[in-house]
């Protein structure tokens, strides 16, 4: 099966097997590990990817319903320059990560809570704002499994972030 | 000796390596690909205990299939410290993890397949699952490579320890207090499962291992014992570690595993672990139950400890059996105490193995000691926080176990988080209870001397360049040990931390060095580190004393210049004129470092480690009554880290021990039936999830130890330590009733609850 789809901004064509999840298209056919296999079960997080704006699981996500989508990575966040994505920066500056291996998950987690506030508006099903308070954060990145950090300084990252542009 | 005025050390540095692990650059175990790299995967047996017969033949026949082994193609020898574990077990199986044969594939799916075709016919024969039933007389023998050299051939280990007179002691006491505790077995959920790639060369002879392993050295030792191979002919290389906790201080049967699938095939092999493997496969927290007795006197001074502790010690031996060590520094010297005798014995049962976790054994006598001190207070009516602070450990004390605390805060500590903490607050209603916990810790804080060396070499060198690269035994498996030492070298040298290289991760490059456990790592490569510099120093003072004509050689070390009050050369210009005028010398030095520290002896005494750590904490919780639900609120932490060396990391440390702490204390638990695992997987294994994070407060206390590196002692363990006792403790002051278990779920709540009012 073919499936086109944009990923990180580009447009890109593969063929795959239909019975692989995003997750392993990902991993395995197109060498992109930033993703983390956590789990492969749904529980974990660690494998978060952004489809239209939305926080999915890959593991779950059967490779072949990304077709026509848009999807961004961990590896997609990274400016050409090799420029940091603020929410990046700032888990970096509050030592927000440890082993690293939840790192990839939470930062795209908190991406689409970033891009929830910016546009739920305009997104069909998805209209409910959620106000980044630290309680909502919380609540936010529940999905997310972190052994290392007890969530504190990942939380700070997060309410940073998304309490910069408020007015 | 280091440096005074510091500019780096204790400022909030971001980890060294953080940028490559939040754009998912690092190179974990799970993403090595190597050319023509197979996919090993195990077969485990389907019954904790039974005899059986294999047929691996249909699945030798599978396409993309390579090689299938099980104990009868392989001449390894057994592994674990009491060399009681075969790699492939052969005709019987003793618990629910036993691999009893193993295929290496083209793909993960061939090897999944190829697990299926295997025929296995089990006779499935009665099992023990309780330590004290593989006592009675009649009781068939569970291992039997066990060492024999006790009572009973089913006992694994055993500890003895006492001081002081406990008959004289217990005369003194006005109040004595006796429990019997049951702890769980928690597991360490690492997020990156466990993994290994194994890469042998047919014609040279070498095996490569991309390991996870936190202790490289002992590693490549007990690998090549497996193998029958030479230690040296065995390189290993550690990719980044998707979390460690202490789970991989032992070498596993996968890890041999892999390797013999590699030797067979002259392959690249890589076996992954998926998560149920890796609830199922991986050891845990050693599960114990510690009957403890223990009096004060009518002033509340603490008389004696008399404690004995039932370890199940599963079908083999790994770490968990030797958790006494620290267990027993606990009970014997934690709050000065006159007398205290110790047992403990390590039972073989047909359940899994247990093996080292943070803490090492300390969280479970931490929890069974601090209940029993609340229930003493309570008994003599006196104050939860007076007792404690009556009782502290003092600087300059040498406990009846031979443990000297040249510095120790731990008063401070408690003074500071009932200050901190302060009364609780009142219970809104009648329904919601809240009640408030202390509780104190001791661990080693400057390494353990429990293996021939506990050291750690260094070497370092400058290049022409003015960078510096340090090559240190020590690993990094998250912590941030790195950070720490390129802080360290950034400081005494005056070199911007972005000119700092840490090469760390491989056996053949770099110096012996125990490995990562008993929080040893900024201490021990610290200390190491500062040994290095030292020698450095010695060199580019005299060439730069040379090239200013300065008879001197008190040089300051700044902003990438060597300096005196008038004159400065460029640190990179003296390496430059080191290496390339006579007599030609290179930048570079090397350290071996091994701490103060003495063995133990016989009877367990001695001052085992260069320094101590105190903690203490106060917790308040809040216990739903209708559902048993507990609540934590607030965690005030204060812990003796000697000296702050980096906040930010330091408080990763704090908080991340904390939550493992609250799970300890709460939700987390492997619950197995008869030998065979109930709850493999995230859904019914709890963890913490960030909507579950407390309020944590943290204050560090500094006590400046003269054997640490700027005065800092080890941290890494001591903050989950704690925290399940003082919750308990503060779950019993809400409720008044007992908690003699852990995890403290909704439904023992409520048990108690009701335990207490049918009384
Ligand atoms: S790997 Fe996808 S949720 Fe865990
Ligand atoms: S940093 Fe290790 S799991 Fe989150």
């Amino acid at each position: 099966m073919e499936v086109s789809f944009n990923l990180n901004g580009e447009k890109v064509k593969c063929k795959i097997n239909p019975t692989i999840s995003l997750l392993e298209l990902l991993r395995e056919e197109m060498g992109l590990t930033g993703t983390k296999p956590g789990c492969n079960e749904g529980e974990c997080g660690a494998c978060t990817v952004l489809i239209d704006g939305i926080s999915v699981n890959a593991c779950l996500y059967p490779a072949i319903n990304i077709h026509g989508k848009e999807l961004v990575t961990i590896e997609g966040l990274v400016t050409a320059e090799g420029k940091l994505d603020e929410v990046q920066q700032a888990m970096v500056k509050h030592g927000a990560v440890q082993c690293g291996f939840c790192t990839s998950g939470m930062v795209m987690n908190i991406k689409a809570m970033q891009r929830n506030l910016e546009h739920a508006h305009h997104v069909p099903g998805e209209n409910i704002r959620v106000q980044p308070d630290r309680k909502n954060i919380m609540k936010w990145l529940e999905g997310n499994l972190c052994r290392c950090t007890g969530y504190v300084k990942i939380i700070d990252a997060a309410e940073e972030v998304l309490n910069k542009n408020k007015i | 000796m280091a440096k005074k005025n510091l500019k780096i050390i204790g400022t909030p540095v971001p980890k060294h390596d953080a940028k490559i692990r939040v754009t998912g650059e690092a190179v974990y175990g799970h993403d090595i690909k190597l050319p023509g790299m197979l996919y090993g995967a195990i077969l485990r047996t389907e019954h904790p205990h039974a005899t059986f017969t294999i047929d691996v033949s249909a699945a030798k026949k599978l396409p993309g299939v390579i090689c299938v082994i099980t104990a009868d193609d392989v001449d390894t020898n057994n592994i674990s410290y009491k060399r009681d574990h075969p790699i492939l077990k052969k005709e019987e199986v003793n618990c629910i993890r036993d691999e009893i044969a193993a295929v290496a594939a083209e793909t993960k799916e061939i090897a999944e397949k190829a697990l299926k075709l295997i025929k296995v016919k089990y006779k499935i024969k009665k099992g023990i699952y309780e330590p004290l039933d593989a006592l009675k007389s009649g009781a068939p023998l569970i291992n039997k490579f066990s060492s024999g050299k006790f009572e009973h051939k089913n006992i694994a280990e055993k500890f003895y320890y006492e001081h002081g007179n406990i008959e004289e002691q217990r005369k003194k006491s006005m109040v004595v207090v006796k429990r019997t505790f049951t702890l769980p077995r928690m597991t360490h959920a690492c997020l990156g499962t466990s993994n290994i790639t194994a890469h042998y060369n047919k014609t040279t002879g070498k095996l490569l291992l991309y390991s996870s392993t936190q202790v490289p050295f002992l590693y490549q030792r007990d690998m090549a014992h497996a193998l029958k191979m030479n230690p040296s002919d065995i390189r290993i290389i550690q990719p980044v570690i998707g979390g460690g906790f202490g789970s991989k201080l032992d070498m596993y049967p996968f890890e041999p595993i892999c390797a013999l699938l590699s030797i067979k095939t002259g392959r690249p092999v890589q076996i992954l672990y998926s998560r149920h493997e890796e609830f199922l496969a991986s050891p845990t927290r050693q599960p114990m139950t510690i009957e403890i007795e223990a009096g004060a006197d009518k002033d509340g001074n603490f008389t004696f400890r008399d404690v004995n502790v039932i370890k199940d010690n599963g079908a083999y031996t790994s770490w968990g059996a030797t958790t006494p060590f620290v267990i027993m520094q606990a009970f014997s010297s934690l709050y000065t105490l006159p007398a205290c005798r110790f047992s403990a014995t390590a039972i073989y049962t047909n359940n899994v193995f247990a093996g080292s976790f943070r803490g090492y054994g300390n969280p479970q006598a931490t929890f069974a000691l601090e209940r029993v001190i609340d229930l003493l207070a309570d008994k003599l009516g006196m104050d939860k926080a007076q007792i404690r602070i009556k009782n502290a450990n003092r600087p300059g004390e040498t406990t009846g176990q031979g443990l000297f605390f040249e510095t120790c805060g731990h008063q401070d500590c408690l003074q500071t988080v009932i200050k901190k903490a302060g009364k609780k607050r009142k219970s809104e209603n009648n329904r919601y209870r809240r009640g408030m916990g202390y509780a104190s810790m001791i661990h080693v804080g400057g390494g353990a001397k429990i293996y021939r060396s506990d050291g750690c070499g260094t070497t370092i060198k400058i290049d022409p360049y003015g960078y510096c690269t340090i090559i240190s035994g020590s690993n990094e498996i998250g912590q941030g040990s790195e950070t720490v030492l390129a802080m360290i070298a950034a400081e005494e040298l005056g070199i911007s931390l972005d000119k700092i290289k840490v090469i760390n991760t491989d056996t053949d490059i770099k110096p012996w060095d125990v490995g990562v456990h008993a929080s040893r790592t900024s201490f021990v490569a610290g200390n190491s580190l500062l040994g290095a510099i030292r020698i450095l120093k010695e060199k580019l003072n005299l060439k730069a004393g040379e090239l200013l004509q300065e008879k001197s050689t008190s040089f300051n070390y700044e902003d990438g210049f060597i300096k005196t009050k008038s004159k400065q050369i460029a640190l990179d210009k003296v390496v430059r004129e080191m290496h390339f005028t006579l007599p030609n010398e290179l930048a570079i030095a090397s350290y071996f470092y091994e701490p103060s520290s003495q063995f133990q002896d016989k009877g367990f005494k001695g001052n085992v480690s260069g320094t101590y750590a105190f903690a203490s904490q106060a917790i308040e919780v809040e216990v739903d009554t209708y559902t048993g639900n507990v609540r934590v609120l607030t965690v005030h932490v204060a812990q003796d880290v000697g000296k702050v060396l980096n906040p930010l990391l330091l408080d990763g440390q704090i908080h991340g021990g904390v939550l493992q702490g609250v799970g300890y204390a709460l939700t987390e638990e492997l619950i197995f039936k008869e030998g065979y695992l109930l709850n493999p997987n995230f859904h019914n294994y709890k963890l913490l999830t960030a909507a579950d994070t407390p309020d944590i407060h943290f204050y560090p206390v500094e006590t400046h130890d003269k054997q640490g590196p700027y005065g800092a002692k080890g941290v890494g363990e001591a903050p989950l330590i704690p925290t399940a006792a003082a919750i308990a403790n503060a779950v019993c002051d809400a409720l008044q009733i007992e908690m003699l278990e852990l995890p403290i779920t909704p439904e023992r709540v409520l048990v108690a609850l009701k335990n207490k009012n049918n009384k």
